[in-house]
Parts: structure tokens; C-alpha cells; sequence
């Protein structure tokens, strides 16, 4: 491989005008794909399902209108205005209808939507009563399954609501070898179908839809082209008039042909990341190895001279703009586990070739630049980081850390690689690993990962050890016997185990359920084309089509976890400061802290519930009533003394993130009681499951849904984020979390592992500073860490942005396995930013 | 067999901490060593100077500063940031406090660091007799020594001490060639906040054999809410802290009058 100029190229004048243009206005909904979907779905009942989406996807992207925005080079939208989203009532709708007068108003990731796209919408959603895939999902979970979703033990709402997008597809096969390659492989393999296949008709059917599909992108780009040519016709400003000629020609002849030249292939790769979101409504579609499957074209190009590094650097911004104009409007609960708009289209430079060797090119450097230049929330852009990784690299990534982005995340080729391999990847395709979403290694093009199919709240079955699984009134999980006739902290530990093994069933029963859904009623062709070995193997992806096959549902609370087995091992049962039945009590009273109205609300349901079964009637009087009573309850005040000196006691205890081997062995363990059942299963697609442990922006509202925990954390505040240890509590500075964190057996989470820092910008501003902030990363990675990112922003700015978001239109924030503007969040999870430790202060 | 006996001898610290970026190269973990012989008005440690075990009011409630430890136990912390000093040549530095006025523990310490294999670098003014010094020199990679001012009786008015002592010191550790020597100003306002005053400090670093690079670090008064948790009265009063532009000029006035490389902040 040859040696990487590093030299960083301008941001130009379109760069800044194509992202002023894009938030010019509040992203808006959109009605055209529903429509679309609808008429299509409507004319071809009776037909095989994957012949129905095929067509359906044709006529979608030959009637959803076109557009091409002032001063683009790379073109190509799914909404007439800038960041709009379209809607995707397959999956599910009512939602929407629901939300119809809020969605706009919402705290989290609000649209606008006019009066006009809702009746529009209203015509059409009606056919899809009864066909959705939440409805087939539903019908497929055992009760105990619905019971435990409705207590919030777990949430696998992402693909319940939605596509499942979380792919990375083989870009570099469109690029290389044109869609007209890959419908050559499906017409190939077609002529192999043999009569006496058991699978005849699914596989001829299959493939047949996957010609359809392609050539549906085939047909999108020309009617690009057209628009291109006829804008160049009336475009008066000569300039102008060139590149509108051009893209008329790069729209003509890719993604059909191979492409040509750098800029074709950007080009390329755009119409797949844009149609393919068009297909399904999946998030975290992500581009993945970038930098790697780019360079050919780049160095062919500038070796030729017909390629300067400036324009290629222009093209690249203009990328990471469309990356950005790409949207999804999800349900309430959803954007506020997923707020900030993020579409997590993860991209990632350097780390290693699959044979092993450093990966850093040219376009390494210019992808980070990028990020730079535009500054905005897409892509989520990554860095592999390996023992043999360029230094120049790593202390460009820790420039554009600097700037308080939260990008780059930094992943540990080190224990990735190993971690996949463990779970049966081939050594080639865990050296070619790449990043989705948030956190999830997979292998790019090759692996149906099913990445982040649930959020499992780990302080969930803990709650259940102290109330014998009764939550709210009713039996909501296993009984694990009365907490007062647990005799050690080894019983204790049982007790939770089994709360964990119970609820973890669940959530497999549960995702097992939704995968089925989208098999019978959602197969992709297109995602499917472009994904080894659907074509070869005549499967959808969703039908288990792919190479590798996984479901990776991540669980949270670690960190909680950890400090709360603490607490009971060493208060409770070593130094018998208080039973495990006088903390539960402290718990349920809040440790004295008085009640939210989410308890009030709660026990005035329960009551309710008491009532009606008695046969008595309720009026909304007394339920208000209650909450009254509840929000204004006072304890005795020696009653209320003791549960604050329990807290006490629990809060001046050691804690996970201070690098306390006793304390961090315990974290250990914790992990494991969800990390190690999980692979057990297997899910239908021929894969098994293996662990996340994240929480994208779940810890908050999922912890709004938890009671008190023994860890002295009060009710429905968030639990940790991540891996990371809990907000406050870690004190002795970055390395000593550093080393807590890395004391957990990341390999086991082989779904990925999150661990969020934050850094005061006076810890990063010499270039010694960031010398030694790059130590950081590798000496974490040296301990076989697996992933960090970091917030670069002082406590001050946060505050300020908070009091006055108009003049922090701009800033963006590190939140979980991406970034968004801080502006856009709601109060709380601002509130949980600004919480998180900052680092790096000196005497 | 090796003599292992350092690793038990006591002394008094009153802090560790660790990710320290701005004292040495590197990632370091500094270990504060308690007492001092000066008491000058700008300290931002205050707790460090009584030898005296104390306690400190922080957020209203009562902290304890300074604790009897072995080189066994602090070494214990010092080994957890290892990864760290390899990747960055980083290691442990003494800072105090004089960590000189604990002689036999700070040499013990700073042995365990050579023993380690990480790099070692000392805080001090080199308050004692070189004899004190010269037992340490050989387990010490640099030392960070700060001359305030070069006129004994401002030295002795602001500091508490005349400097005569210090400052020949720092003629012999030169001269001794065995550590990398740095010197360290405080730039204090009203104290030697002059040009003058500063180059009179770099020049007679520039004639010192092997010292190539001073750092004049500006006063700032973070420490001031500890001098209300001791109960005292925080000497400095309100003065202000020098601007960048200040600095700036004093960095551009060292190097014309000098050889040396100045470098603002440590």
C-alpha cells in the first residue's frame, strides 16, 4: 500500500451554503411514499409477498417526486424539503395517527406536519389495519412476553414499530460491478433453479424480485438524470449549467454501470444509501468501511490526474450533507431513545486490510476532514484502532474530538476481532469488521446482525428480587420467595440470576416473534440483492438470508448493578448495617426522598385496579385524589431518617468506575448475568443471539419507568449510560474509569459496548494534550477495552445552551453511539449530559 | 538479593492524582507529599503546606487532608495507570508541599518509580542541603524546580525564606548532569509580574549547564475557596490573574534576552 498524504484540504463556499440550506426550516412529514406503497399494495394482492414489496418498490421510485437542491453535485432525496422523512404504514401507523397534533410540538425530534399530508395519510392507513408487522408480532409473543413488555422490563420497540434496517451492504459491488452485475449473478442463478427444487417457487420468486429492484434504482437514477439535464437547460449561470450537465451523465450511468470515476462512485453509493431507506424504514443503515472501499476509484483518479485532492475533499462534504438530509420521524417513545434525529448511519476509517495490515489511506484523513467541515450530527463517523494504527491518524480523530463534536467513536480492533471470531466469523471477515449504529461490530456484507433489537433494563429484575416479582399490584415476573428469607449474598445473587434468566427468555421470545413478522410480511429484494448469500442461496435477508446471522439485544445498568451487589454483599450481609427487607422498604419509599408523580400515578392505578376488581365503581375524582394523597405524603420523620441514612451509608460506599478491583469484579459478574445466557438461543433466522451492552438514549426514559435501586439511586432517574459508571460517582479521574471499564469482559458482549467520557476542553487544547488523550484511548485499548467517545464541552456552555438554546443552534453533543444537537434534546436527557463526569481538571 | 526495604518506608501525603497532563511528559500520576518550608501568598495548595494532618471544609462538610502511607501502598496506585505511561512515556512525579523536607521518602518513591520502569520527575524548590538532593538525583529523570524570584529579600517578603539556598542548589544540580533540570516560575502579580524580573530568572537559567527550557505558569486563584475552608484569609486578595497577552510578551521578552525555550503553562 502506498504512503497517505495527510494534508488537510479547505472547506469551500458550498459546503457552508448546502448545510445553511438544509436547517433552514423544521424537518416536515411527508405523505407521497404511503400513497405510493398503498396504490401499489392494493393492485397486486394475492401475489407472492416478495413479488408485492419488488413491485411496490418500483412503483415508489417511479412516482415519488424528485428533487435536486440549489448547488448539490451529489444528488438524490426521499422529500421535496430539506431533512423531511417519509412515512412507512407497512410497518406500523397508528402511532402517527395518534400523535398527529403533538408530533410537532413533541420534546423530542419533533415535524412538522401539515393538515393536508394528514388527510392524506388518513385515506391510506386504513388498508394497512390487520397487515402491519407489529400486528403479526404481537400475535406470535406469548402472553407472559406482553406482560413483561408492559412492566418495561425490556422494549424491542425498534422493529416492532419499524424496518430493521442495521445492515451494511455490499456498496462496493454496485460500485465496482454496477446493479446491472447483480442482476447478471440473480439472472444466473435463476437458470439454476431446478423443478424439482423443493424451494422452486420462493427462489424464482426471489429472484425475480430482486431484478425488479434493481432495475427500480436503475430507473430512479435516469429520472434524476432527466430532471439534471432539463434544470442545465434553464440554468443561466454557466458554472452551474456544467455540473448540472454532468450529474446529468454520472445519473445515466451509474449505479447501473460500474463507475467510472471517484465522483461516479460517490454517486453510486449514494442512490444505495438513499434507496435502500427508501425500501424499509430501518435506521443505522451504515456505510461502513468508507475510506477502504472508495480508494481504488480515488487513486485511479488522482493517479490520472483527472482528480484533484480539493475537489474530492468537495465531494465528500457534499456526501456527508445528503448523509444528513436523510430523516425518520418515530413514535414519541421511540425519539426519546433515539432523540437527537439520528439516523446512525455509522462510518468508519482505518483499522486493518482483511489480511491484516494498517487500512489508513488518504481517505482516512478526508473522511475525519469531512466531518470537520460540515459539522453535523451524520454520519456517525468511527475509527478502528490497532496496534499498528498510523499515529497521524489518531491524533487527526483526536482533533475532531476536540471540537466537541463526540466524533470520532474509537473501537479496539484488539478485542473486536477476537470477539467475532468467537462467535464463528471467519479471521478475514473480522479484520474487514465494521461498525453499526451505535456500537455493533458486523461484518459488512455478509450479516443479518439484527443490532439492536431490544433495550433490556438490567435494575428491572433486581426490583423483582425485593418485591417477589410483584410490580404495580401484580405478579409480572418469576417469584423468587419473600426477600426476608434470603440468607447470604450468595442466595441473593441466585435470586437475581433467575429474575435475569426469566426475563431474558422473554425478550428472546419476544424478538424471536418480531423477526418472524418480518419474514412472513416484510422481506427486503433490494437489501437482500446486495447482501451475500440472499442471491446465491435464492433467500431474502429476512428469511435468514445472509452469511452470518445474529439478533443482538443490548441490556443497560451495569453500573447500577455492580454497586447495588455491592451494597447488599457488604452492608447488608457482611456488616449487617440493615436487612435486604428494610432496604426494600427504603426503596419503595424512595429512601424518603418523597414520590414523583410517575409513583403517584402508579399507585393510583394500582388502587383503581383493587377497586374495579372488588367490583367497585372509580371516578377520575379519586383518582386524582390519590395522586394528591401520594404527592403530598409525608413519613414519620425517624421513619424518614433511617431510609436517608440507609442512603447514606449506600452512597459513601465504594463505587464501579474508580478502578476498585473488589468493586469491579462485581461489575464483571453483572455483566455476565446478561452477556452469557444470551447465546443460548437461537433465532429464526439460523443464528443465535449475543449481547449489546448500550443504551443509545434509553437510559433515560427507561430509567424514568424503574423504581429506587440498592445502589442508592432514587426512582425514575436514569440508570447509567452504557458501560460507562454511574454520573457523579466515578472520582478519581479518566484513567481510573478507563480501568474499571475495561475490567468487564467486553468480548462476551460481542454485540458491542458503550462508554461514554467527558473531557474538559482544558484537557485537550496543546498538542501534547492530545499526545496524551490518545495514550488514553490506546491504554484503555491495551486492557482490552472495546469502544469509547467523548463529550468535549465544558459544564458552563451546557448550562448556557440550555438557558439559551437560540444561540447554540449548532452545538453538537456526543449523547450515546452518535451524536445530535444538544438543542434538540429533551430537558432530561440534556439534564444527563451535563451530569456525566467531566474529567481531566488539575490541582 | 535485591534490597527491597524502600518500599516500606512512611511518609505523609495529602493527595494522588492521577491523568496529571500538565507536569512532565506524558500521563502522570502526581503524589502531593505534605509540609513546607515557604508560605508564599499565592500558594493554590494551602493544605499542603502545615505538615500537620488537617481537616478542610469543602461543600460544608469537613475533609481530612494528609495520610501516613508506605511507598508500598502509594506504589500500588501508581502501577494502576501503567498501560498509560507506556503509551504516553509517562510516569510518577512528586510534587508537594517540599517534597524535600521528607527526604527518605521522597528518594523511596522515586526509586520504586525507576523500579517500575516509568519515568520520574520532581515538583520542587529544592529546599534543603544538596546533600538531601544529590541522594535522589539518581532515580530522578527530571526535575521541575521553581525560582520565584531572583532577589533574596522580595523572596523572603513574599515567600517567607530568602532564596540564597535555592538558588545554589540549582548551580550544583546543573552541574551534576544527572537529571533533566526545568525551571518553573510562578508568574505573580505585584510579586515578579515585570519583565525585568522574569528575564533576571531566565537569565540566570540560561547560565545553568544542560537547561534549555523554562516555564513561567500564570498565577490563577483556584485556590482561594481552600483558604476559607482552613478558616484563613486568602493573601492574595483580589488581585488579578495575567492576561494570555501578558504572557505572551513575557515568553517573547525570555527568549530574545535568552537561549532558552519558554513555554507558558507547565
Amino acid at each position: 500500500m502506498r504512503a497517505f498524504d495527510s494534508t488537510p484540504m479547505p472547506k469551500t463556499e458550498r459546503i457552508k451554503k448546502l448545510v445553511a440550506d438544509l436547517f433552514a426550516k423544521m424537518p416536515e412529514i411527508e405523505a407521497a411514499r404511503a400513497e405510493l406503497i398503498t396504490e401499489s399494495f392494493k393492485s397486486t394482492e394475492g401475489l407472492p409477498i416478495v413479488t408485492r414489496k419488488a413491485l411496490a418498490f418500483r412503483h415508489i421510485l417511479h412516482g415519488l417526486p424528485i428533487v435536486i437542491r440549489p448547488g448539490e453535485l451529489i444528488v438524490g432525496s426521499t422529500t421535496l424539503a430539506p431533512r423531511g422523512c417519509q412515512t412507512y404504514p407497512e410497518f406500523s401507523y397508528d402511532w402517527l395517527e395518534a400523535e398527529f397534533d403533538t408530533v410537532e410540538h413533541r420534546a423530542a425530534d419533533p415535524f412538522y406536519i401539515s393538515e393536508e399530508t394528514k388527510q392524506r395519510l388518513l385515506k391510506v392507513n386504513p388498508y394497512w389495519k390487520g397487515k402491519t408487522t407489529s400486528e403479526l408480532a404481537r400475535s406470535y409473543m406469548a402472553p407472559e412476553t406482553l406482560r413483561a413488555m408492559d412492566h418495561n422490563f425490556f422494549t424491542p420497540g425498534n422493529y416492532y414499530y419499524n424496518g430493521v434496517g442495521h445492515v451494511n451492504v455490499h456498496y462496493d459491488r454496485v460500485i465496482y460491478e454496477g446493479l446491472r452485475g447483480i442482476m447478471a449473478q440473480a439472472s444466473e442463478e435463476l437458470t439454476k433453479v431446478k423443478f424439482c427444487d423443493p424451494n422452486y417457487g420462493d427462489k424464482k420468486r426471489f429472484l425475480e424480485a430482486v431484478i425488479i429492484s434493481c432495475q427500480a434504482v436503475i430507473d430512479y437514477a435516469h429520472r434524476y438524470s432527466e430532471l439534471a439535464k432539463e434544470l442545465a437547460s434553464k440554468e443561466s449561470d454557466p458554472k452551474r449549467k456544467q455540473e448540472l450537465i454532468k450529474i446529468s451523465e454520472t445519473c445515466a450511468h451509474v449505479p447501473e454501470n460500474p463507475a467510472r470515476t471517484f465522483e461516479e462512485g460517490l454517486q453510486a453509493f449514494w442512490f444505495v444509501q438513499q434507496t435502500l431507506q427508501i425500501e424499509s424504514s430501518g435506521h443505522s443503515i451504515s456505510p461502513g468501511r468508507f475510506d477502504q472501499y472508495m480508494y481504488p476509484l480515488y487513486e485511479k483518479d488522482i493517479d490520472a490526474g483527472v482528480l484533484t485532492r480539493e475537489y474530492a475533499q468537495e465531494l465528500l462534504d457534499c456526501v456527508w450533507v445528503k448523509l444528513n438530509d436523510l430523516n425518520k420521524c418515530r413514535d414519541a417513545a421511540s425519539a426519546e431513545g433515539f432523540a437527537g434525529y439520528s439516523l446512525f448511519q455509522n462510518l468508519i476509517v482505518g483499522g486493518q486490510t482483511k489480511d491484516g495490515r494498517d487500512a489508513t489511506n488518504d481517505l482516512s484523513f478526508m473522511c475525519l476532514d469531512a466531518t470537520k467541515h460540515v459539522f453535523l450530527p451524520q454520519p456517525s463517523i468511527s475509527i478502528r484502532v490497532w496496534n499498528g494504527s498510523a499515529k497521524e491518524l489518531l491524533i487527526r480523530a483526536a482533533e475532531v474530538t476536540r471540537t466537541g463534536i463526540g466524533f470520532p467513536a474509537y473501537y479496539n480492533d484488539e478485542i473486536i476481532i477476537p470477539a467475532m471470531e468467537n462467535r464463528g466469523i471467519s479471521i478475514e471477515d473480522a479484520r474487514n469488521y465494521c461498525i453499526i449504529g451505535c456500537v455493533e461490530p458486523h461484518v459488512p456484507g455478509k450479516e443479518d446482525g439484527w443490532h439492536d433489537a431490544a433495550f433490556f433494563n438490567m435494575c428491572r429484575p433486581l426490583e423483582m428480587v425485593f418485591t417477589n416479582g410483584v410490580d404495580n399490584g401484580e405478579v409480572a415476573s418469576i417469584q423468587t420467595g419473600d426477600v426476608s428469607n434470603i440468607g447470604s449474598y450468595e442466595e441473593f445473587k441466585s435470586a437475581y440470576k433467575k429474575q435475569m434468566d426469566y426475563n431474558i427468555a422473554l425478550l428472546v421470545n419476544a424478538d424471536n416473534a418480531i423477526d418472524r413478522a418480518h419474514a412472513e410480511r416484510c422481506p427486503l429484494p433490494f437489501e437482500s440483492a446486495l447482501i451475500d448469500d440472499c442471491i446465491s442461496r435464492g433467500v431474502p435477508l429476512q428469511q435468514g438470508g445472509a452469511h452470518y446471522n445474529f439478533t443482538g439485544p443490548q441490556g443497560f445498568g451495569i453500573a447500577n448493578v455492580a454497586d447495588s451487589l455491592y451494597t447488599v454483599k457488604t452492608l447488608v450481609f457482611e456488616q449487617g448495617k440493615f436487612t435486604l427487607k428494610e432496604l426494600g422498604k427504603a426503596m419503595a419509599m424512595n429512601y424518603g426522598q418523597g414520590f414523583d408523580e410517575i409513583t403517584a400515578k402508579e399507585a393510583a392505578m394500582q388502587a383503581a385496579k383493587v377497586m374495579e376488581s372488588k367490583g367497585e365503581s372509580v371516578n377520575p375524582d379519586m383518582i386524582s385524589s390519590i395522586i394528591q394523597n401520594v404527592l403530598t405524603m409525608q413519613l414519620p420523620e425517624d421513619e424518614k431518617k433511617r431510609y436517608e441514612e440507609i442512603r447514606n451509608m449506600i452512597i459513601d460506599l465504594p463505587h464501579y468506575g474508580n478502578d476498585i478491583d473488589e468493586v469491579d469484579t462485581i461489575a464483571r459478574e453483572a455483566a455476565y448475568y446478561y452477556t452469557k445466557p444470551l447465546p443460548q438461543y437461537k433465532n429464526p433466522r439460523g443464528g443465535i443471539f449475543q449481547a449489546g451492552l448500550y443504551p443509545v438514549s434509553a437510559n433515560v426514559p427507561l430509567g424514568a419507568q424503574t423504581g429506587a435501586t440498592p445502589d442508592g439511586r432514587l426512582a425514575h432517574t436514569p440508570v447509567a449510560d452504557g458501560v460507562s459508571p454511574t454520573s457523579g460517582y466515578d472520582l478519581n479521574g479518566p484513567t481510573a474509569s478507563c480501568n474499571s471499564v475495561a475490567r468487564l469482559d467486553h468480548a462476551m458482549a460481542s454485540n458491542g459496548t458503550l462508554f461514554n467520557m467527558k473531557i474538559h476542553p482544558t484537557a485537550m487544547s496543546t498538542e501534547k494534550d492530545l499526545e496524551d488523550f490518545v495514550s488514553l484511548v490506546r491504554g484503555y485499548f491495551d486492557q482490552k477495552g472495546m469502544h469509547m467517545q467523548f463529550n468535549v464541552v465544558d459544564r458552563q456552555t451546557l448550562l448556557d445552551a440550555q438557558a439559551h438554546p437560540e444561540k447554540y443552534a449548532g452545538l453538537v453533543v456526543r449523547v450515546a453511539g452518535y451524536s445530535a444537537l444538544f438543542t434538540t434534546l429533551s430537558k432530561s436527557l440534556q439534564d444527563d449530559i451535563i451530569k456525566r463526569t467531566e474529567q481531566g481538571w488539575d490541582r | 538479593m535485591e534490597d527491597y526495604s524502600y518500599l516500606n518506608v512512611k511518609g505523609r501525603i495529602f493527595d494522588i492524582q492521577r491523568y496529571s497532563i500538565h507536569d512532565g511528559i506524558g500521563i502522570r500520576t502526581i503524589v502531593f507529599l505534605k509540609g513546607c518550608a515557604l508560605r508564599c501568598r499565592w500558594c493554590c495548595n494551602p493544605e499542603s503546606q502545615s505538615y500537620e494532618i488537617e481537616a478542610m471544609m469543602i461543600n460544608g462538610k469537613p475533609k481530612v487532608y494528609g495520610r501516613d502511607v508506605t511507598v508500598r501502598e502509594v506504589m500500588q496506585t501508581v502501577r494502576r495507570d501503567m498501560p498509560y505511561y507506556s503509551r504516553s512515556d509517562g510516569g510518577l512525579t512528586l510534587s508537594g508541599g517540599e517534597s524535600l523536607l521528607q527526604p527518605e521518602f521522597a528518594e523511596a518513591l522515586l526509586h520504586a518509580g525507576k523500579a517500575l520502569g516509568v519515568n520520574t520527575a520532581l515538583e520542587s524548590m529544592g529546599f534543603a542541603k544538596y546533600e538531601t538532593i544529590e541522594k535522589i538525583l539518581p532515580y530522578l529523570d527530571t526535575y521541575l524546580m521553581d525560582i520565584k524570584h531572583m532577589d533574596p529579600k522580595k523572596h523572603e517578603q513574599w515567600c517567607g525564606k530568602e532564596n540564597t539556598m535555592m538558588v545554589e542548589n540549582a548551580r550544583k544540580i546543573a552541574a551534576s548532569g544527572m537529571t533533566h533540570l526545568i525551571i518553573r516560575v510562578p508568574v505573580v502579580p505585584g510579586f515578579n509580574d515585570t519583565e525585568k524580573e522574569l528575564v533576571d530568572i531566565a537569565r540566570f537559567a540560561d547560565s545553568l549547564p544542560g537547561v534549555d527550557e523554562i516555564n513561567i505558569l500564570p498565577y490563577h486563584n483556584f485556590g482561594e475557596g481552600k483558604y476559607k475552608g482552613l478558616g484563613r484569609d486568602y493573601p492574595m486578595g483580589d488581585a488579578a490573574k495575567p492576561t494570555q497577552e501578558k504572557m505572551q510578551g513575557f515568553k517573547a521578552a525570555i527568549e530574545r534576552a535568552t537561549n532558552l525555550y519558554c513555554q507558558i503553562g507547565g
